[in-house]
Formats: C-alpha cells, structure tokens, sequence
C-alpha cells in the first residue's frame, strides 16, 4: 500500500534511538511544582492563596473566559507563593508554587463509563480537567470540539506522527496504552459526533502501528493510517491532507475540513480524566540529548522544575542549548528552572558543538526552500520582503499561511534565518489587518 | 530526587530561534559538487586537446578566484573564494572558448565575469545574468576572430569548423559521425564537445540532487522536437534532433549553465518553463539566426525574464484555491 503523506516537507535525521526503547517510567515525585496560571487561552485567576494546603488534583485556578482551561495542583502540599516565573514558552507568567507534603494525597474523583457520559457531560468533564492541546499549542479542548455555528465535524484524527526528531513520548504512550488511546478516541467522537475516527502514525513507529491496530480491531469507524515518515508529517494541515486528502482553507480552522485533529497525549489525558475523574496534572515528557546520561520518557507532574529531570537523567559533558520541545520547532530556553507545562513533550539537549549557530550566507537561489515548504510558500522571498518590511508583498506571498514547521531554514544551504524573519512578518501582516 | 548528579555549568547557553538542526548541506559543498561534475568533461578535454587545454582552465580558475578575492578586498567584504562559486566561474569559462585562443583573452574574461556581471550587482546570490556566459558574449564581441572561426580538431594538429556551423552551411566540411560527436572527437570549445563525459558530470549532479533535473530535460526537449521539426531541408519532420542535440554548446548549457541557482528561477514550474524557452531561443538562433550555435544566448535572454516567471509560476499554496487573487 501506498503510504499516505502531503507535498513538500525535509526527512532530518530521527534521533530517536536513544529513548524509542525506553517504556514510560514514573519521575521521582517532585519536592516543589511551579504551576503556571497561563497554560492554554486566557490567564487563570488563582483559587488558592499563599499558606493554603493542596491536595493532588485539586483545581487552584480558574478562568470565567470561555476559551481558558483550568489548572490543578499536581502534587499535595502547601501553597508556599503565587509569583511570576518563566516559562518554557519563553514567557513569563504567574505561577502557584507549591511545596510538597510527600503523601501525594488526591482529591476524592470517580469515574465514569464514557455511554453514561452524555455530549454535555463529556464537554464539561474536558474542560473541568484543565485538557487543552498537549503537542505544544495548549489550545483549551472544550473549545475546540465546540464548532462555529454551521459547521460539523465528520473525522476525528489522532496525531501520532510525531514527526519531530528525538522525541518519542507519543509513540511509547501508543505502543504502552493503546486501549486508552482508543478510549479517547471514542470520547471525541462521541462529543463531536464525527462519524470517523482515524489514528495517523509515521512507518517508523511499528510497535505503536500495530497496538493501536490490535486496540482498534473491534471498532468498525477507526483506521489505524500508516504514514510516510516526513517532517512536518504531525503539522495539523499537513496530516488532514495525508489522512483526509483535504485540505484546510487558508485562514480557516481544520472545523473547515471537517476535521478535529488531537495529540496522544491529550487522547490519553482524556481516557484517565474519564476512567478515574482525574484531571490533567500529569504528563508524559521525553528527555533526551548528547549530554544526558540517561535519556528516557518520563511520566512527569506538571510543575515538576526540567532541572530537577535533568538532575534525575544525569548530565555528562557540556550543554549548549536546552530546548522545550523538539529540534525543528522546539523553544531555546536560557535558564533550566522552568517548569513542565501541560504543552512540554520534550526536554532536549545539544552540546555545545550541535548548538553551534552556523554562519548565515547569501541566498543563492537553489529553491530548496521552496520544494521543502509543505505549504507551497517561497521562503527566501518572504525572508527578503520581511526583511526589508515589504508587508505588502509579503502579505501577496501569503506570508501568514506560514506554519513555521521550520523546513525552509532546515535544508536552506546558505543557512539563513528564515523562521525569525516569517514569523515577524506574520506578526506583522496579522497586526495590519487587525487595525484595517 | 535521587540520582543527583553534579550539573555541568548551563551558563553558556545559546538562545536563538528554531530550528536547531540544520542538514549537512552549505553552499561550499554544492558549489565543489558541481565542480566534481565539470571533472569529466575536463579529463576529456585535456586528452583531445591536449595539455593547453589544462592550462586555459588553470588560466580561468586563477583568474575568476583571484578576481573575486581582489574586488571583495578592495570592497572591504568578507572574502568568500572558498565557496567555489568562482572556481565554477572561470572553469565554465574556460570551456567556452576554443583550445588555440590565447591564454590572456581566458584571463580577461574570467576577470570581466567576475568583477563586472557578478560582484557588481552584489556577488554571489544577487548577481541577475550568468558572468560566464555573460563573459562569453563580451570576449564574443570584442575577439571574435579568437572565439569562432576555425577549431581545433581533437588529436590532430589541424583545425576545421565546428558541426553546427558546417550542418548550417556556414562552414564547408565534413560532419563527424554521432559517435565522435558523442564522445567528443570534434572541433569545438573546449568543455562542450564530449556529450558523454557532460552527461555523466550532469547524472551526478542531479542524482545528488544539486540540480533540478527539469531544467535540462526540458531544455534539451524542446531543442530535439523543434530541431525535429523545423530542421531538416525536406520540409517539417525531417530534422535531425540527435545531431543538434549532440553537436555544440547544448549539454554543457542544459545541465551546467541554464541550472545556474542564482539565474534561473526558484520554482519547480518556473524551471520547466525557463528550459523551454531556452530550448526555443536556441533553435530559433540555430536554423534562422546569424550564429550556428545559440544556447549561449538563449540562456542569457532567458536570465533577463527570470523575474517574470518566478512572479508567474509560483507554487499553489496549500488551502487556497488555484485561481489566483
């Protein structure tokens, strides 16, 4: 069979080899989180105050916005400051720190079987458990299976590419807990009443193909879609073209294809959030890089600080970056006291050597840019006009189709900046049409 | 935590934008392949012509680095000679001249392209026609009694006119066979009459995908099926395609010059469109212009429009709809 895949994108070395083999393994439990109040649309106000006690899965902030989900404390223990911290978004934002009593106490939660879940009770129950978008963009999921007025959903995809190098946490949670992912997919089926359920997953993941296929075996909707292994093959557009062979209409939402797209991990969040009422306080992270002792996939509590993990892991040799999130659009961060945030699926560290900035050169106009763009851009266009603030045409250039996958600046030979500079003229072209 | 371990220092760490890998690729490295690829066409050249040729090109190389590395010193810009953009330069000037033309009119030329068509709009990346073409057709104009007439013939101490002029009646002689033409056992200039060792140099570099096989494909297409055409003496489809494939500057342009990164466009339909029109000028200046050969030109005119069909044959972009706003 023909694998199914979309136009464009780069193939960059894997990396996976490190912790592809790695079961999921429960981090230490953390003497102290930092959890945000900022994780997935608008701010939390907090619910506790300094001095509280907490227990594990109780809610500690809350937003009256729609498009806001909750978060809860991840551990239990004494609410000790409510400050402002860094975030591996590379944003600051207030956070409630916590430090823990060790007894790892619970709020009382029951569960549910997902038939005796009405469509409101499952949207309630999503939102109630803080899940939003856990690939990295923490989009709130309760807003994102409410469609626009008009508009239905008919598929649900599970994105189980993850196309990004180095990172495997997905397809261990594939390969270890099919039954749940299955579960959550039905879960968003259910609350979107999408008639079918795809899971897309690249080839080089084989174990995870076929768990979910043995998962999936007696559920007459569910495709389990082998996938070409490509990056950005887990790029929400690029996979509903891949799976669906539609594509997402420029400025619109995967709503406008008919498809809600979601994470393994979110999948997962939901399954745990339906069978043990228990929110979203927890999440697989990969840990992974040259300097690191022992790379692994790590069940971690949100909040839990990278340097603790770092610590946990082992460091051997210099670091010369550390990166939240993959290699191809992963954030650089200067400092490892940030925490683990609901959308961190990898903490990854260079060395010095691998950090090395190569020196930018002219562009020589070879296209590879252009075969690379999976969205049909020409990036070293769009570099000039954003460039030289040439809005105009790089609006013309449709510069805010940009996915910033990062593909152009990956095979670009003359080794240009292309991403900063896209992503300043998408700002840009976004800000003017804001004020028209 | 357990396991704790003593942490190596994070304080130098580099903060910049995604993505943090790169492929190994730079433009150095693409720049030797294609010299690699001129490689062949060299050897032959050398074993035809002899070792003057080998001197030309030496002559060519020195004169396009060292021209490059003066004019960037002079301009207070980094010097970026170990690019081996200009190393290209000078060997394909090299190989556009014939092997009795005298060693200062290689030097001038690879000295014009350079320092006039390429660092003058810029350098490398910026500059809008090919310089060794452009080169070509200024030592064309100012010595043309060094750059066309008589050539000489491979092995043999004689010279005679090359097969495009003598296929155009410009020339009296005889045509060699398609073998000698193939392998490069005919008069001409010195890089362009082995068709085969062009080809194998022309393989390498798109199997390692340092060209676009569109271009050249395209372009000797439509060279074959308007030679086919319109070329033979009997009236329409009686042209011989093989023999204008074959004979003059055509694979040495197709897979050397009109894939030039910096002239030619930057999208994939816009390459096949830029063959074509090169296929076409160069057949139109073939059966009914002045010159028996025309893929230098063709090439040069076609580098002018480049803006157009880089603003024409832009990829769709996903998600909006083919008509274009």
């Amino acid at each position: 069979m023909e694998l199914r895949t979309f136009l464009g994108g780069v193939h960059p070395a894997p990396s996976k080899d490190r912790t592809a083999a790695s079961p999921i393994e429960a981090a230490p439990l953390p003497k102290r989180v930092v959890i945000p109040l900022v994780q997935g649309g608008a701010p939390c106000e907090p619910l506790v105050k300094q001095g509280d006690a907490v227990l594990a899965g109780q809610k500690i902030g809350e937003s009256k916005a729609f498009v806001s989900a909750p978060v809860h404390a991840s551990i239990s223990g004494k609410v000790t400051a409510i400050e402002t911290h860094l975030l591996p978004t590379g944003r600051e934002a207030p956070a409630v720190v916590i430090e823990g009593d060790e007894s790892d106490t619970w709020v009382e939660t029951k569960g549910h079987a997902l038939d005796g879940l009405t469509v409101e009770d499952l949207k309630a129950l999503i939102r109630e458990a803080g899940l939003v978008g856990m690939g990295g963009a923490m989009f709130p999921a309760h807003v994102k299976v409410s469609p626009p007025p008009g508009k239905t959903f008919d598929s649900v995809i599970i994105n189980g590419a993850e196309c990004e190098p180095y990172l495997t946490c997905d397809q261990r949670l594939m390969t270890e807990e099919p039954e749940k992912i299955i579960l959550g997919l039905r879960a968003w089926l259910k609350v979107t009443g999408a008639e079918r359920g795809y899971i897309g997953i690249e080839n080089n993941k084989p174990e995870a193909i076929s768990a979910l296929k043995a998962a999936a075996a007696g559920e007459g909707n569910v495709e389990v879609v082998p996938l070409l292994t490509k990056y950005p093959q887990g790029s929400e557009k690029q996979l509903i073209k891949a799976i669906l062979g539609r594509e997402v209409p420029s400025g619109g939402l995967p709503v406008d294809a008919g498809a809600l797209v979601q994470n393994v991990g979110t999948t997962y969040a939901l399954a745990t959030a339906i069978e043990s009422g228990r929110p979203l306080v927890e999440r697989v992270v990969t840990v992974t890089g040259t300097p690191l002792k022992a790379p692994r996939n790590l069940k971690v509590r949100l909040g839990t600080l990278f340097s603790d993990l770092l610590a946990y892991c082992g460091l051997e040799g210099e670091v010369g970056k550390v990166i939240s999130g993959g290699p191809m659009m992963g954030i650089a961060l200067p400092t490892t006291d940030v925490p683990v945030i609901k959308g961190t699926s990898g903490i990854l560290l260079l060395t010095p050597a691998e950090a090395e900035i190569p020196p930018e050169r002219a562009c020589i106009r070879c296209g590879r840019c252009v075969d690379a763009c999976p969205i049909g851009l020409i990036p070293t266009f769009l570099d000039q006009f954003c460039r030289k603030e040439m809005w105009d045409r790089a609006e013309e250039y449709h510069v805010q189709d940009c996915i910033e996958c990062g593909s152009c600046a990956y095979v670009c030979p003359s080794k240009r900046h292309l991403v900063p500079a896209l992503r300043l003229g998408k700002a840009e072209v976004l800000a003017r049409r804001r004020r028209k | 935590m357990e396991e704790k371990t003593a942490m190596p220092s994070l304080e130098k760490l580099v903060v910049a934008s995604s993505p943090h890998i790169r492929a190994e690729e730079t433009v150095d490295k693409l720049m030797w392949q294609v010299l690699v690829a001129l490689l062949p066409a060299a050897v032959v050249s050398v074993y035809f012509f002899g070792f003057r040729s080998l001197v030309l090109m030496a002559v060519g190389v020195a004169s396009a680095v060292l021209t490059e590395a003066l004019v960037q010193k002079a301009l207070g810009k980094e010097v970026t000679v170990a690019d081996g953009s200009a190393a290209v330069t000078g060997l394909l000037l090299a190989f556009n001249v014939p092997a009795d033309a005298p060693w200062w009119l290689v030097a001038i030329g690879a000295a014009f392209a350079i320092a006039v068509v390429k660092q003058t709009f810029g350098g490398l990346g910026a500059n809008f026609v090919n310089p060794a073409l452009a080169a070509r057709a200024f030592m064309l104009a100012a010595w043309p009694q060094h750059m066309t007439g008589k050539f000489p013939v491979p092995l043999d101490s004689v010279t005679a006119a090359t097969p495009l002029a003598i296929l155009k009646g410009t020339a009296a002689g005889t045509l060699p066979s398609y073998l000698d033409l193939f392998i490069g056992n005919v008069g001409g200039v010195l890089g362009e009459t082995s068709a085969l060792a062009l080809l194998v140099g022309g393989a390498y570099l798109i199997w390692q995908k340092v060209i676009d096989w569109r271009t050249p494909v395209s372009f000797i297409g439509t060279v074959a099926l308007l030679t086919w055409v319109f070329g033979g003496k009997g009236g329409l489809l009686t042209g011989d395609p093989l023999y204008h494939v074959l004979a003059g500057g055509l694979i040495l342009g197709a897979f050397f010059m009109a894939t030039d990164y910096v002239t030619s466009p930057i999208t994939p339909k816009g390459r096949l469109i830029f063959g074509i029109g090169c296929g076409f000028i160069t057949v139109l200046i073939r059966l009914w212009g002045g010159y028996p050969e025309g893929v230098s030109y063709s090439i040069l005119l076609m580098n002018l429009v480049v803006p157009f069909i880089d603003r024409w044959a832009v990829p769709r972009v996903y998600g909006v709809s083919r008509a274009r706003a």
